[in-house]
């Protein structure tokens, strides 16, 4: 017997709809950052830059189509805790970064 | 779960307690918030692998660099993998939502398919780089690499036996709340290893071809 | 087949070492009988190690921590010892490569098997009666999480006997960690030690953060919840936020360890610079789970024990929440001298002082909760007034240390180890003890002596102050830590004194072990009959002591701060309802002690190199989840006539009290 009344669940699930939409994005923002790196175009940091972008861009896509968080009530503890595990994660690695940056500078490690 | 106060034969008793009536699916959210956490954790675990190849990327000790030895049209392949099993698993997840049993299955094993297609490139780009020597134990560049990109085929082949398990509880079983409620977790398990994977082939393939 | 492992692995050659595991049989061979005379095996094995109640599971977490305490406290006597007696060119009496297992065994025992249980047990007993939950969120992994911590003490504990201990310090860094200079087993014991009981904290962490936002009590806020719950809540943020970092470290640690990777290896490429950076981005923090559920502690026992509510609710969470997200930002301080520059330096000591200034709002709180208040001198209050005084100290060296210049000249020295032991003990083992006083009425049913306990007290705090003082002088004079031998004449009168501080700690240690004999034998005389032994404000006293297995027959009102104090006040504690329901519980289960031994095994095997034998125990541990998780078990219902049947008893002790304090009401309730 399938439980299929989903009246009360709190982790709200898509459509067919939806589920392309963020298919179809995906398939752009990976193309467009693919094609650049494998046929150079313009220039190195303006691919750099785009292709940081996009990932950027596609895992915002991914976490909206794919994984339902949106600004519903539902989903806020959800976006909560996303948004404090990106903070903790900006901070290691940027900060790790820096100082590992430093210490190479510094220290004049091989 | 013990939360929940189950009313005897007499009928309800509203009162302050009004969770009783929402039964087991408020076991099940609470399942599913759990695990979301607990994929924080992984993203955090994932977050020390990227800061650790950050810092060895060009400690290449004489041996190649990302550039000799990357294959953008092969890792594309292995994005195409990836990308359209999370879309067959969206299609299972929606046949479950409507109470389609078969559909379910026929997506999941769609989707176990794609999955271990990308393993299966993985795992030969792993072989060709060994047997050329140029494994983890050549340089802090290749070990990192290993790691990072190890570590995410790690979880891919988990959430693959994961997979195969739900797929026989489903056809035994059908689709019970338990087993929605587990399947609603490989879904995020499977959406947040795609989202990893987006950092991973531009941090370490775009990136290191640039 | 056996890997590495042969019969050179026991240290027969060692006489210190023989003697210890000779005793530890003897000790474990007489448990093991007692329990066979009294035939408990049953009775342990259904009441307790299959339980998946969160009293039962706090109480065994307090047992380890206990047990371990003694261990690393042992380390700790040996190292005053060898100290005092090898100074001015003497040897002492342990040969340097057993110093070096003492010292890092002490570290990692204190932190991660003493502390850490400690402030496991107690937030597992208490939190869930203080939301007014009637267990944690997920029950089976809360057993589970109980085993995997008990699989790294068996792996620490076995390291004694069957090959050896990490020799690194407990901070095990490369190139000293990797194989080149540590080829011995003892990394791996610590490798896997920490690796298998992280695991357990990390599921914890995740159980309790779910348990606090989806099952309090209806109608209590988050902001209603008392400040042990909040302390322990944060704690259990940091946990999920850094233990992932401590386990990726050790997981490269390993990889270069076991696969020949180069992560921080010195050769080819690695950099050993990054396992400092990333430890310490997981180490930082976990002195911040240490701290703040002792300072929660502190908060529940001085308003308790003034009578008033605690002064500043809301902003003690925003303190505690501050010196959280401050915590991810200071990690740097432990290697100001590892060479990132002026710049780096600056911005990390600066965030180091930071800290200093939520800590000391939750400080002044407390005084202001204090003032105009009647004080009872309890010994919980005792151990909080210790901490008050102790911890500031140990505070101010701390933001010393924070200054990159002065820890230029600090760094690695005794110094250090006075501050971190100042601020461990004064805060974290002081809140613990004061937690253990506060809260076993109501894990067993019955007070502590008194007299024995605040014997202990004034041991340990006169013990303390009279081993670490002179501590804080070696350090000035330039005595480097983890030295086991001198020869600085200046020295040795320091290290003697620091000796008889270790040996006054010792006699308190005793006062604790007497307290718990003369307690459990003047039990009847000490009953907390009412389950409100001190007149507290938080809903874990409005169960009886100890509160049945379903906490609650009915969840509890809770409209504001201090909810038990507002039904006492509004006259409706203690009040017997309509009607009692069944009550929903889950099952007991031996999966998670099969899953942790199996992984004990699976990691003793991988320290050995045994790699069948690991590969077997680590597939049969997850056949044995799947099918633990394939019977998909719903639990049991509890009928409603049952539940009556104990609430009634408990009502009729509490009549029985009430008509024994003739027209006076069982709880007066002293206004501040």
């Amino acid at each position: 017997m399938a439980n299929s009344h989903q009246s009360h669940d709190d982790s709200s699930h898509g459509s067919f709809k939806s589920y392309m939409v963020g298919f179809v994005l995906s398939i752009i923002l990976t193309a467009i950052p693919f094609g650049l790196v494998m046929f150079p175009t313009i220039s190195k940091v303006a691919t750099l830059w785009i292709v940081l972008i996009f990932a950027v861009v596609q895992v915002l896509v991914h976490l909206v189509y794919f994984l339902h968080l949106d600004r519903s009530a539902a989903q806020r503890n959800n976006v909560i805790a996303f948004a404090f595990a990106t903070l903790v994660i900006l901070l290691l690695v940027g900060l790790s970064v820096w100082i590992m940056f430093s210490i190479h500078t510094f220290m004049m490690a091989k | 779960m013990s939360n929940l106060v189950f009313e005897g034969a007499k009928g309800h008793d509203h009162g302050h307690d009004h969770e009783h009536d929402h039964g087991h699916h408020d076991a099940g959210e609470m399942k599913i918030y759990g695990f979301w956490i607990y994929l924080m954790t992984d993203c955090i675990l994932f977050a020390s692998i990227f800061a650790i190849y950050a810092v060895l990327v060009n400690n290449v000790a004489g041996g190649p660099s990302g550039h000799d030895i990357f294959e953008l049209p092969y890792v594309l392949g292995e994005t195409a993998c990836l990308l359209l099993s999370s879309i067959t698993y969206g299609f299972a997840m929606l046949a479950m939502h409507k109470g389609n049993k078969s559909g379910v299955l026929g997506w999941l094993f769609v989707t176990f398919l794609f999955g271990l297609g990308f393993i299966g490139m993985e795992i030969n780009e792993f072989h060709l780089l060994i047997s050329e020597g140029y494994g983890p134990n050549r340089s802090g560049f290749l070990s990192a690499f290993f790691t990072l990109v190890g570590t995410h085929g790690v979880h891919v082949t988990s959430g693959l036996i994961w997979m195969a398990i739900m797929m026989y509880q489903v056809s035994k079983n059908g689709l019970t709340s338990t087993n929605q409620t587990r399947l609603s977790m490989l879904s995020l398990f499977w959406h947040f290893l795609d989202v990893v994977w987006i950092c991973v082939f531009t941090v370490v393939y775009l990136m290191g071809t640039i | 087949m056996f890997g590495k492992l042969s019969l050179d692995a026991i240290p027969f050659h060692e006489p210190i070492v023989m003697i210890t595991i000779a005793m530890i049989a003897i000790g474990g061979a007489a448990v093991f009988g007692l329990i066979t005379y009294f035939k408990k095996w049953t009775y342990l094995w259904t009441e307790w190690l299959t339980s998946v109640d969160h009293k039962k599971i706090g109480v065994m977490y307090i047992i380890i921590a206990m047990v371990m305490l003694l261990r690393g406290f042992a380390d700790a006597i040996m190292m005053r010892s060898q100290l005092a007696l090898a100074t001015e060119g003497s040897p002492g009496y342990l040969p340097p490569e057993h110093y070096d297992q003492i010292f890092t065994a002490h570290g990692v025992i204190m932190i991660i098997f003493m502390a850490m249980p400690f402030f496991t047990g107690l937030m597992n007993i208490v939190l869930p009666l203080q939301i007014g939950a009637r267990d944690v969120a997920f029950p089976f992994l809360n057993s589970l999480s109980l085993y995997l911590l008990i699989s790294g003490v068996v792996l620490v504990n076995v390291s004694l006997g069957v090959g050896e201990f990490a020799r690194t310090g407990w901070v095990a860094y490369p190139p000293l960690s990797e194989l080149g200079y540590s080829p011995g087993v003892g990394v791996d014991y610590y490798i896997w030690a920490l690796q298998l009981s992280g695991l357990g904290t990390t599921l914890t962490g995740v159980n309790f953060l779910v348990t606090v936002l989806k099952m309090r009590t209806p109608g209590m806020k988050l902001m209603d919840m008392p400040i042990f719950t909040w302390t322990c809540t944060w704690a259990n943020v940091l946990i999920v936020a850094s233990f992932p970092i401590l386990t990726g470290t050790l997981a490269f640690l390993t990889l270069d360890r076991y696969l020949d990777f180069h992560i921080f290896t010195n050769e080819l490429g690695g950099n050993p610079m990054m396992y400092v950076n990333l430890f310490w981005a997981w180490g930082h923090p976990e002195v911040y789970i240490l701290i703040l559920p002792a300072f929660g502690v502190f908060s529940e026992v001085i308003s308790t024990f003034t009578g008033k509510r605690l002064f500043g609710h809301h902003s003690m969470i925003y303190a505690s929440g501050a010196i959280s997200i401050l915590g991810f930002m200071v990690w740097l301080h432990h290697f100001f001298t590892m060479g990132s520059g002026a710049s780096v330096n600056a911005f990390f000591g600066l965030a180091t002082m930071l800290i200093s200034i939520p800590t000391g709002v939750k400080l002044f709180n407390w005084l202001f909760t204090i003032y105009q208040g009647r004080l009872r001198f309890t010994a919980p209050v005792c151990w909080t007034l210790g901490f008050m005084v102790t911890f500031s100290i140990g505070g101010m060296t701390g933001v010393l240390l924070a200054i990159p210049g002065a820890d230029f000249v600090l760094h690695n020295s005794l110094f250090v180890i006075a501050h971190f032991h100042n601020v461990i003990i004064g805060g974290a083992v002081f809140g613990y003890i004061a937690g253990f006083a506060f809260w076993f009425p109501k894990a067993f049913g019955f007070k502590l002596n008194e007299k024995w306990g605040k014997a202990a007290f004034w041991f340990w705090i006169s013990g303390f102050y009279v081993a670490f003082m002179p501590l804080y002088a070696l350090g000035f004079m330039g005595m480097t830590r983890r030295l086991n031998t001198t020869d600085n004449p200046d020295w040795t009168p320091y290290l003697h004194v620091a000796f008889w501080g270790a040996a006054l700690i010792m006699v308190g240690i005793a006062c604790q072990l007497i307290q718990i004999y003369v307690s459990i034998r003047d039990r009847e005389q000490n009953r907390d009959l009412t389950g409100d032994p001190w007149n507290g404000h938080t809903l874990e006293w409005s169960t009886s002591s100890p509160p049945p297995f379903y906490n609650f027959a009915e969840l509890p009102k809770a409209n504001e701060i201090d909810a038990f104090y507002a039904a006492k006040r509004d006259g409706e504690a203690y009040s017997v309802p309509a009607k009692y329901s069944d009550i929903h519980m889950p099952n007991n289960t031996a999966t998670g002690l099969v899953m942790g031994a199996l992984l004990t095994v699976f990691g003793f095997a991988m320290i050995w190199h045994i790699f069948w034998l690991a590969g077997v125990s680590l597939v049969g541990t997850i056949v044995y989840f799947v099918i633990h998780a394939a019977r998909d078990d719903q639990g049991y219902m509890v009928p409603a006539s049952e539940v009556a049947r104990i609430e009634g008893e408990q009502h009729k002790i509490l009549a029985s009290v009430r008509n024994a304090q003739a027209n006076t009401p069982v709880n007066k309730l002293e206004q501040a």
